[in-house]
């Protein structure tokens, strides 16, 4: 297909580098399961991570039947409750958004989006999976151990995470910080891979302002996580060795049960400046690709170009830069210099101008354009207005004289369950209803997937808006049990059963959604070559769904990935590598608007 | 598959200047780095990660240091070596930095002659790279012997003043020696296939089923440079300190 448009092109320089020898397995074990493709290494990646997030899921379920009918569930102790709390928020944040988001998305949408025919190096590429699944069986571990898993809190604040007050002081702590040592390695080699495919192995023509935007949010994000993850591999190390070999960086001197413990002088706060310093950026590993991909959605479902495409990718780049210079936000309470205060709130509402534009250029790509209700449209707009909520809800607690009195509540809760649990795993969502064809062949059920999403989006409200509330009161995060607490009125038991009644209602749907992926990989509707009409060059691979390889000639790309409802043209879109003498100019009475397929 | 030749590729001939230059290869397509090797990108994206570690390990050393209330132990002290009855500070050290520096100057050699396609010499002195590095190693042990059985300091404590002193100091340059321990098995591995003429044959990789070039010489001397330059850094601030 590439050859047919040289002639035209007239600024498409050279193929800069050789093609590519791929290494072409031998067996059915070199090909799907030590696989160096990276479609197959993606599914796989995404596999373990929705299996791990659906543990993380299960823990929630709990969590809230505790929460919504206390001394109901006499098999819930409390400290099985801080388990749950630690377990599920490590999962969903790292080994589930992490891992599926660059894991998953980056190595299938990275090589397809950028014109290659594999990562850089997939061997590496192929380990990386491989050390990511040990950091999830050691983490999977850690329920089965003598003592149970950490009951730390997801941040692992020392020194009570490893003192034996806190549940799976025992082997629970140390199986976590393996398994997030393990989850680094394997990451970084991951990550160095989607670095250096985007930046080196684009196909002729893919300038890095041609990219899709899904693309420029995965590669910026990666970046992040390599520069951000090094802090809490330190910390993890440091607190190991504090546990294992009794070294006091993070204990200071201090008394367990009346005793005098061997730690000495070691510095608390020194491990909290390290975790967000990971922490921060972490948000923004998990945000950036939702960033990506809901403005490619949006782009493609509403049949029109993305508004301000420069000043998206900058966004992107702003932010994260931005990302690294706010993380004492989370430290508010923890003692710091009033002035670091100041400039940590300051940085941090910087933040929300890049952000902001985003979210405008969004909406005004939605303007006027030819909008599909599909369900990953439905999705990519449920992100937009939650993330908007969470987000402001983000300025009151960036600021330090409102972050005090909030901390610790379940405002706080309310806040990044909304901003970086539901907006991102809505794009998942989104994402998955927009490239399943593509990675399967066959369609997912829509009528489920109506049912999916509206049970989801509403839901999802209905849990986090009242929570806000319960912040508002005082009710604080983290409380096995609130009791009878004499601020706290007795109608926040009622709203908290409420809570938990939509908690199982939107996990039903989410089983839901599982069993339309299942049952479509099996008998749902074949798809078409390119149901969705997208430009981006995923949809243009020699097989379909793609094969190894990916392409046939490698493609050249003549312009960006937005090119949607020209005038004068008769189909709505251009691909990205489609030659400019084969465009299909409408004729004079033909209505520009009208669709035809291919 | 051969590029499609084209009638009207501009090559990029005139001197515009660097910043220039910059520009039009990152708003080009294909690669941002120009004649850039995959491996050697990748290198310097896993140093650059790797540079995050070591400034949070050496960062955290310096808080602590700073925020412990207990003397720190005088380093020229505890690192001197007694010659005939005479403590030398700092000596033991000092030729361990020697060595591992004089590493770079037979590693930047080794690059060279790497490139010139000389088996023999690229080997050599790959391999006598990888003896400084194993000297460094070995060095770097009988320091740590010493440290434990004479000096009686541990990872949790020692009797010359604050515990972190031997907490930092064990897990720092125990950190940088597990790297140089990695990059002395590495150059040894490359040696071995220089030597064989893996790379003028261009015989697969026996994991990656890649064919080999003399690149990797040059990714393995940037590596091994860098673990270099963060001795520097660990010297200047563990023992000058």
């Amino acid at each position: 297909m590439a050859h047919v448009g040289d002639t035209q092109a007239g600024n498409i320089p050279l193929a800069e580098v050789p093609d590519v020898e791929l290494y072409h397995p031998k067996s059915w074990i070199t090909k799907y399961v030590f696989s160096q493709d990276a479609k197959v290494i993606a599914i796989q990646y995404s596999c373990t991570a929705i299996a791990i997030g659906l543990v993380g899921l299960v823990l929630s379920w709990l969590m809230r039947l505790q929460l919504g009918f206390p001394d109901t569930f006499s098999f819930i102790e409390a400290s099985d409750y801080y388990q749950y709390v630690t377990m599920h928020g490590m999962i969903m944040v790292i080994y589930l958004l992490t891992a599926l988001f660059l894991g998953g998305f980056g190595n299938y949408l990275i090589p397809l989006m950028v014109g290659a025919r594999d990562m850089v190096f997939p061997y590496v590429n192929m380990l990386s999976y491989w050390v990511y699944l040990i950091a999830v069986i050691v983490l999977t571990a850690s329920f089965f151990v003598p003592g149970g898993p950490t009951g730390a809190g997801w941040t692992l604040y020392p020194p009570q995470a490893i003192l034996s007050g806190t549940p799976g002081q025992e082997w629970g702590i140390i199986l976590m910080l393996v398994s997030l040592i393990l989850f680094i390695i394997g990451f970084t080699m991951g990550g160095l891979n989607y670095v250096v495919t985007v930046l080196q192995a684009r196909a002729r023509g893919m300038t890095l302002m041609r990219l899709p935007l899904t693309i420029w949010g995965i590669f910026v994000a990666t970046i992040l996580a390599l520069l951000a993850f090094p802090a809490l591999f330190v910390a993890c190390v440091m607190m190991l060795l504090d546990r294992v070999l009794g070294t006091s960086f993070f204990m200071p001197d201090i008394v367990e049960i009346g005793e005098q413990l061997a730690y000495t002088g070691g510095s608390p706060i020194l491990f909290q400046h390290l975790f967000w310093f990971f922490g921060h950026p972490e948000v923004y590993i998990v945000a950036l690709p939702a960033f990506g991909i809901v403005s490619d959605l949006i782009s493609v479902h509403a049949r029109k170009s993305i508004f301000g495409y420069r000043m998206m990718v900058w966004a992107i780049i702003a932010i994260g830069g931005l990302s690294f210079i706010v993380w004492a936000h989370h430290m508010y309470v923890s003692g710091m210099n009033p002035y670091f205060g100041f400039f940590f709130a300051t940085t941090t509402l910087i933040i929300a101008v890049p952000t902001a534009l985003k979210l405008y250029n969004w909406v005004l790509t939605l303007w006027k354009g030819n909008i599909h209700f599909t369900i990953p449209m439905l999705f990519c707009i449920a992100f937009i207005v939650t993330f908007l909520n969470g987000g402001i809800t983000g300025l009151f607690l960036g600021n330090v004289a409102v972050d005090v009195p909030l901390s610790d509540t379940m405002f706080v809760v309310a806040h990044f369950h909304m901003v970086m649990g539901v907006a991102p795993i809505f794009v998942v969502f989104g994402a998955i209803y927009h490239w399943f064809p593509l990675m399967s062949g066959r369609m997912l059920n829509e009528g489920m997937g109506k049912f999916h999403f509206w049970v989801t989006f509403v839901g999802a409200y209905l849990i986090y808006f009242p929570m806000h509330y319960l912040g508002f009161v005082g009710v604080p995060r983290r409380y096995y049990e609130v009791g009878e607490t004499s601020f706290i009125p007795d109608s926040a038991a009622d709203l908290n059963a409420f809570i938990t009644v939509m908690v199982l209602i939107v996990g039903f749907a989410q089983v839901v959604f599982i069993f339309n992926i299942i049952r479509s990989l099996i008998k749902g509707k074949l798809a078409e070559r390119n149901p969705w009409n997208a430009t981006t060059l995923e949809w243009q691979t020699a097989e379909f769904p793609p094969g190894h390889g990916n392409f046939g000639d490698l493609p050249v790309v003549y312009r960006w990935a937005y090119e949607f409802s020209l005038p004068g043209v008769k189909d709505d879109f251009i691909p990205q590598n489609l030659a400019p003498n084969l465009i299909n100019m409408a004729d004079d009475d033909d209505s520009v608007d009208e669709q035809v397929a291919e | 598959m051969t590029p499609h030749t084209m009638s009207n590729t501009q090559a990029v001939t005139a001197s515009k200047g660097a910043w220039a230059n910059i520009t039009a290869d990152w708003s080009s397509d294909q690669r941002a780095f120009k004649n850039v090797p995959w491996g050697k990108a990748m290198m310097w994206v896993f140093l650059l990660s790797d540079t995050f570690i070591f400034s949070c390990f050496l960062i955290s050393y310096m808080t602590v240091r700073v925020s412990t209330v207990v003397p720190w132990p005088n380093p020229s002290e505890v690192f001197a070596l007694s010659f005939g009855g005479e403590p030398i500070p700092l000596i033991l050290i000092a030729i361990m930095t020697f060595i591992l520096i004089t590493s770079s100057g037979t590693m930047v050699l080794a690059v060279n002659y790497g490139y010139r396609k000389d088996r023999a010499k690229t080997a050599i002195l790959l391999l006598i790279t990888a003896a400084f590095g194993a000297t460094f190693v070995g060095m770097q042990a009988f320091e740590w012997t010493k440290l434990i059985v004479e000096e009686g300091v541990r990872p949790w404590g020692n009797p010359m003043g604050a515990a972190q002193f031997g907490s930092t100091f064990f897990m720092i340059t125990g950190f940088h020696g597990f790297h140089v321990s990695v990059g002395v098995i590495f150059l040894v591995i490359v040696a071995r296939k220089v030597w064989r003429g893996d790379f003028d044959n261009e015989t697969r990789g026996f994991f990656t089923s890649r064919k080999g070039n003399y690149e990797i010489v040059e990714t393995m001397g940037l590596y091994w440079h860098f673990v270099d330059l963060v001795w520097v850094f660990i010297f200047a601030f563990f023992y000058l300190w």
